[in-house]
Formats: C-alpha cells, structure tokens, sequence
C-alpha cells in the first residue's frame, strides 16, 4: 500500500490545484503549497474519508494559535503523515 | 417559506441524529416571485439550494445541542430538476455524511408530491461558535417556530 504521505499528496493534487510532483515531504501546506483554510478543510474531508479517521483540525489550530506547538507539527507534509499514520494507529489500537 | 426573509423551513417533520425531514410551502406572492421572473415566477435555484442548506443547518444545530453554528461553506454537485412555482408544498431532506472537527458534510433533496425537484451531494459546512448572542437566540427562536425544540 502507498505510503500515508503519497496517499495525501495524491488527495491534496486531486483536491486542489497542486501539481503532485511539486509536494515534497518538506513542504508545508499553507506556506509553501498555498493551500487556505476552504481547501485545507476539503483535504481534510478526503483524509478522514480515506483513513477513517477524524482529523482534529480545531485541536491542531488550538494548540499553534496558543503557542503550544509549531505549525510545522501538523502543516508540513511529513508530519502530517506522521500525525495520520498515529490517528490511524490509534484507532486500529483502540 | 417568507423568501424575502430568508425563513425557508415552515415545519420540522422528523429528526433524529442523522436526518431530518420537514415542509416548505411556497407562498403565493412574494417580492422575489415578482422579480424572478416577471410572469413566470419561479423559485430561484439559489433559495431552493438555501432551503437544503437551512434543512442541513436544522440538523447540524439539533446534533450539536445549539451550542455552535452551522455556516455554509461549498457544495459539490447540484441538479435542479424542474421548475418551482407558487403555493407548492415542498418536502425537504438533509441526511448527514460526514462530521469532522469544525465542519460537517450533508447530502440533502427536494421533493414535490414524491417526484424529485433537486438534489445537492456533499454540502459542506463549518461549524462555529456564535458570532453573536443575538443570532444564537435568534436560531432557537426559528427552531421552536419550525417545531423543532432546542
């Protein structure tokens, strides 16, 4: 099975107007790939919808608006795979 | 319906945590009805689209115990199938896809004497604080109008 971060990637490219080949594991969603909040939350649908999970975006935002975490925790594209393959786990856990 | 005021829903059928079914009866004679269009007046498909969109926000708003706002952010596909005219008794359904964390997502239909007038997939809404208190009263106050206890 391709892996979580090819799997989001192929979302993001077909969601938006991303082209695939320029999302790298080092690329951050909004800064870099230019994705805003309407398409992030469109990403997001096709991530839950696909993993079977349930992104907790309003978490995610909390705890950067806070100061609790750095953006990149959750926006750049290897540690959103990383936090999906942990919902993913988690839930295959539980 | 009062078209000019946006109150789309008249009457909450059914509901439970992921439908609902209610009724809209098209008035007589509106100001929008004059002008869309004049001697033809007709239902515009964006309130006909606002009647599925209100019928999901009902649904989002009982699910969340009116604690939050269902906003309307996008749709994906929708048929508008036939015409609507004056002093139609509309049935309007709201079935819930999909609930993330600070959105929700809704398929919903309209029929007329059990024939199809419109469909949209994949309604997407945030789900927000209240902006205002005022609007929060305001969503209950519609609600227990439409028969649907907060």
């Amino acid at each position: 099975m391709a892996s979580a971060f090819d799997r989001i990637a192929d979302i993001i490219a077909e969601t938006s107007d991303v082209p695939r080949e320029t999302i790298r594991p080092e690329s951050h969603v909004i800064e870099d790939l230019g994705i805003d909040s309407l398409d992030f939350l469109d990403i997001v649908f096709a991530i839950d919808k696909a993993f079977g999970i349930k992104v907790p975006v309003e978490t995610w935002t909390q705890e950067v608006n806070s100061g609790a975490a750095p953006a990149s925790q959750y926006f750049v594209m290897e540690n959103l795979a990383k936090r999906i393959e942990e919902l993913v786990a988690a839930k295959s856990g539980g | 319906m009062q078209l000019e005021y946006f109150r789309m829903i008249d009457r909450v059928v059914s509901v439970d945590d992921g439908s609902i079914a209610a009724e809209a009866v098209v008035p007589e004679a509106s100001p929008v009805l004059e002008g869309h269009f004049p001697g033809h007046p007709l239902v515009p498909g964006v309130l006909l689209l606002e009647t599925m969109a209100q019928a999901s926000g009902y649904l989002l708003l009982a699910r969340l115990g009116f604690s939050r706002m269902a906003f309307l952010i996008g749709n994906k596909e929708l048929k508008l199938r036939r015409f609507v005219r004056p002093g139609e008794r509309l049935s309007v359904t709201a079935r819930l896809v999909h609930e993330g964390s600070g959105y929700a997502v809704t398929d919903a239909a309209i029929t007329g004497e059990g024939k199809r007038i419109c469909e949209v997939r994949e309604m997407k809404f945030s789900l927000a604080d209240f902006p205002a208190p005022e609007l929060a009263a305001a969503m209950r106050a519609q609600a227990e109008r439409i028969g649907l206890a907060p």
